[in-house]
């Protein structure tokens, strides 16, 4: 269904594993992304994402799978992919001790791109994410959102086909977030590939042509963020909270949908909820949402309610 | 049932050297640009302290070793033990907050480079920041008067040499790190003894037959045998041996490091 997916991939795994001792981090990944798109692992902590972006950046060794970037082998080929891909790390680690200019300079002297060569390339950077007027200014008097923008435009000092990013908005403020969000639009407007981890649904709505969700090392579902919908789950989610919800829950005919009992909270996922909504009408104590499902109920529905770090 | 696991024992291939270190070397040396004056103060104005309080004071009472003054037997000694220092510090403190703190090798990583290019980058910068160190005292003892200016210039290559030597061995020890706490024992047990013990104070065969003995299985006593007679205007005696000795410690050193590096970096 998506246009791009004539072309060859960009990426592609085939039984991805990675074990670390005993453990199982990745276990069996297939993963495909087509040039121009953007694409999204979606998981919660511990999934696996980061492991398997870590894979694909060559920088560790797979237990198992065959796995190439660009139409490079990985691992083996790793250092000239690598020249033609740039990576937004989770964590920024900048230069503390550089300019924002200088930050970008020595980063392109890693790819061995002259200064020159970066001279001709900067000013068109900095404009890029916002900072132009920051270009002197060392890192700890920018803003979190203006490091993540300079981390972000420091990954572009190669002109890369495909750009990584991991977690690209976890720790911002919504306005920074919508900066960033904007930025990678600008970026996929000019054809690059996008390959980004998050735990944020909206994020990975808006900006994914197609999303990957993943958890304990294996992906469960693949497909476009409206497809996942229709496919996974009931269209309509009525949300019902009060005292007497689950006393409520009970009296509701057999058939009706698929009734979820989260701690206060009643989940109906529905078809269509007119009925119910009539019966909330008669219950003037309970409080109630109607709303069209999301990728949330979707990734909810797949990964379960568990808390990740318990 | 883990799977058949590919095992190529990776980690333990040869050293992939190419120019790519340079970029990664000149990293370091812009950052050490922008503190430059107060790095050089410190270069210049500890050993200075050292050599007035030692080589003056001590050297009143000392008079004359291997028919020179305490100050030249002391200068001489003192700048290959400054090497070591500053090699030390480099290696264990800067690599590990450039490695872990700073996560800056994450970014170089990222980019074409591979582990063997970043460790190859901070080792030369190492050696370059025992040069410096060198350099700085060796201003301060051809100003007292305490060095011979016609021996300098080898003896400063021989110092970034040593530098490469001991920034190989910190650089094992940061491999292990995972706090800067660990460095302490680092110190202790071996650069402080180094220190003591390798002759920079006194010859030494002042030293019991054993501790002599040790002493000369320790890579400092070399670097002082050779940079010595090159600063009191003496010939080198048995240079081959002592430079075999030191680049063996650096060799193996180097290499031991890059496989444990390449082993953390890939996990």
């Amino acid at each position: 269904m998506h246009s791009s997916e004539q072309k060859a991939p960009l990426i592609s795994a085939r039984g991805l594993v990675k074990y670390y001792g005993e453990t199982v981090v990745v276990n069996g990944v297939d993963l495909v992304v087509y040039p121009g798109e953007c694409f999204g692992l979606l998981g919660p902590n511990g999934a696996g994402k980061t492991t398997t972006l870590r894979m694909l950046m060559g920088g560790i060794m797979p237990t198992g799978g065959e796995l190439t970037v660009l139409g490079y082998d990985i691992p083996a080929e790793a250092r000239a992919m690598r020249a033609k891909v740039g990576l937004v790390p989770q964590h920024d680690n900048l230069d503390p001790d550089f300019t924002v200019r200088e930050n970008l300079l020595c980063y392109a002297r890693y790819f061995g791109i002259s200064d020159k060569t970066m001279a001709g390339r900067i000013d068109d950077l900095l404009a890029y994410a916002n900072l132009t007027h920051k270009a002197n200014a060392r890192i700890p008097e920018l803003s979190g959102g203006m490091q993540r923008r300079l981390t972000l435009a420091r990954a572009l000092v190669n002109q890369p086909e495909l750009v990584v990013l991991d977690e690209p908005t976890t720790g911002l403020d919504p306005q920074a977030r919508h900066v960033i969000w904007q930025r990678l639009r600008s970026l996929l407007a000019r054809g690059t590939t996008l390959l980004l981890t998050t735990h944020y649904m909206e994020e990975a709505q808006r900006l994914c042509d197609r999303i990957a969700i993943m958890d304990a090392g294996r992906i469960l579902a693949v497909d476009s963020p409206r497809a996942l919908i229709a496919r996974h789950i009931e269209p309509v989610v009525v949300e019902v909270r009060g005292d007497g919800a689950h006393a409520w829950a009970q009296g509701l005919p057999n058939g009706l949908g698929r009734i979820e009992e989260v701690g206060e909270t009643v989940f109906c996922y529905l078809q269509d909820d007119h009925f119910v909504r009539d019966t909330l009408r008669q219950r003037m104590e309970l409080e109630y949402l109607s709303r069209p499902a999301n990728l949330e109920d979707v990734f909810l529905k797949l990964t379960g309610r568990d808390l990740r770090d318990a | 049932m883990t799977p058949e696991r590919p095992t190529p024992r990776w980690h333990l291939a040869p050293p992939r050297l190419s120019l790519r270190w340079l970029p990664v070397w000149q990293r370091n040396l812009l950052v050490w640009r922008k503190l430059l004056i107060p790095a050089i103060l410190g270069n210049i104005l500890e050993p200075l302290l050292y050599l007035l309080a030692l080589g003056y004071g001590l050297g009143m009472f000392v008079g004359q070793i291997e028919g020179v003054d305490y100050i030249t037997f002391l200068a001489s000694g003192f700048i290959c033990a400054s090497a070591m220092n500053a090699a030390t510090f480099e290696g264990l403190y800067s690599v590990y907050t450039r490695m872990s703190v700073q996560k800056t090798w994450d970014g170089m990583l990222a980019a074409p480079l591979s582990v063997d290019d970043v460790l190859l980058g901070e080792l030369i910068w190492v050696g370059t920041k025992s040069l410096i160190s060198g350099a700085a005292i060796m201003v301060v003892a051809l100003g007292l008067g305490a060095v011979k200016i016609s021996g300098a210039l080898p003896a400063l290559l021989m110092i970034f040499v040593v530098g490469l030597c001991f920034g190989a061995m910190a650089l094992i020890a940061t491999s292990f790190a995972r706090s800067y706490d660990f460095f302490m024992y680092y110190f202790t047990l071996l650069i402080t003894p180094m220190f003591l013990f390798t002759g920079v104070f006194f010859p030494i065969d002042q030293l019991p037959a054993a501790v002599a003995w040790i002493a000369q299985l320790l890579p400092l006593t070399h670097g002082v045998e050779i940079v010595r007679p090159l600063l009191m205007g003496a010939p080198v005696q048995d240079f081959f041996y002592h430079f075999s000795i030191i680049l063996l410690y650096t060799l193996c050193s180097f290499y031991l490091s890059l496989v444990l590096f390449r082993l953390r970096m890939a996990k």
